[in-house]
């Protein structure tokens, strides 16, 4: 029965999570921590475990809906399959979608209309990409304003004029911190 | 299945896998990766359909960067480029957490864990400003269209409003222009 709640939960949460990322983290924080699911007796998770999570998904590499189906997957059955099919679940509505909505819109790329639709929306993609930049520059990702302002500020001209690999600058930049804090 | 797709392949899984392995900080890290090794490196998209695919995957439900690699695979190698290509994305986050889920309840209690965390949290923040500039070109922004951007960025940021909302909204601009352009031609 678990199983199968968790397949539906993480199915759920795959489905309607729009907006990616810490969007998705309320949609997930609903499933886990307030709904009592059938045939158990209190929630998945406490609130405190669901914030340990969110933490320890910031700390570990990929995607947070991702990272947080795993660890939960885990936690909820205490199997290394209850992870897999939560990972699984998280992804397979949007990868039937994307698979068919994509094929669609590369088939009629030329048409005037889809043309005259990708024309607009781009703007509104470089606007939407720097508003996940403005919500990152927190109290969290600079705790000061000298030493975390001096790594952005290098990091950003290393990137872009130095032509640096993004990941060569996260080895760099994990190194810098080791070092000044 | 021919060599050359096959090679497509592994290689489509090999960068998500890297990409995958490397982002700390979620989703839109990961696109500003993937710019760099889609568009400049392997040049897999050109940068005007790395925009379009960008609307295309977050306008869809589910993970963003997991959206992206699908509509890159299925680009190169069709359903399998798909398939290998979210798989990659997956993998390293999967193992990572999964070994931190059997062994560890309290990774960010480690201090040095906190001293590393503190240098790369801002260096983040600047892999995310950079793809601004270079899909800023790609899009063709002017003073005319200048507005756009900033507003969508001001008042997701600020007011909260959804990113989906203003992709529907350029929907319907684009549809409407399309079709009122086409009615002046005609009575023209």
């Amino acid at each position: 029965m678990i199983y199968i709640n968790l397949l539906i939960a993480y199915l759920k949460i795959g489905l309607f999570g729009f907006g990616g990322g810490y969007a998705m983290l309320s949609l997930i924080q609903h499933e886990v921590v307030e709904v009592i699911h059938h045939g158990d007796t209190q929630p998945w998770l406490t609130l405190q475990e669901f914030t340990d999570i969110v933490a320890i998904s910031q700390m570990s590499p990929g995607p947070i809906g991702i990272n947080s189906a795993t660890y939960i997957g885990y936690k909820v059955t205490g199997s290394v399959f209850g992870s897999i099919l939560a990972t699984i679940a998280v992804c397979l509505p949007s990868f039937i979608l994307v698979l068919i909505v994509g094929k669609i819109l590369l088939k009629r790329k030329d048409n005037k209309y889809v043309k005259s639709v990708f024309s607009a929306i781009r703007p509104v993609v470089v606007g939407m990409i720097a508003s996940a930049a403005l919500l990152l520059m927190n109290k969290e990702n600079f705790p000061d304003y000298t030493k975390s302002i001096a790594i952005c500020v290098v990091a950003f001209l290393l990137v872009r004029y130095a032509k640096l690999h993004p990941i060569l600058i996260v080895i760099l930049a994990g190194i810098t911190g080791y070092l000044l804090y | 299945m021919s060599n050359s797709i096959s090679k497509t392949i592994i290689n489509l899984f090999v960068t998500f896998f890297k990409i995958g392995a490397f982002t700390f900080g979620g989703g839109w890290v990961m696109i500003a990766m993937m710019e760099k090794d889609i568009v400049d490196k392997h040049k897999w998209f050109t940068k005007e359909e790395f925009i379009d695919n960008l609307a295309i995957a977050q306008s869809m439900p589910g993970i963003l960067a997991v959206n992206m690699a699908v509509l890159v695979g299925n680009k190169m190698a069709k359903k399998w480029g798909a398939f290998l290509s979210a798989l990659g994305t997956i993998l390293p986050s999967f193992f990572v957490i999964l070994t931190i889920a059997i062994f560890f309840t309290t990774i960010n209690d480690n201090p040095i864990v906190e001293r590393i965390f503190k240098g790369i949290r801002p260096a983040v923040v600047a892999l995310i400003i950079a793809p601004v500039f270079t899909t800023a070109k790609a899009a063709k922004i002017n003073l005319k269209n200048f507005w756009v951007p900033v507003a969508t960025a001001l008042l997701i940021t600020f007011c909260g409003l959804s990113p989906i909302m203003f992709i529907a909204l350029a929907i319907v601009y684009g549809v409407s222009r399309c079709y009122l352009n086409n009615k002046q031609t005609k009575t023209e």
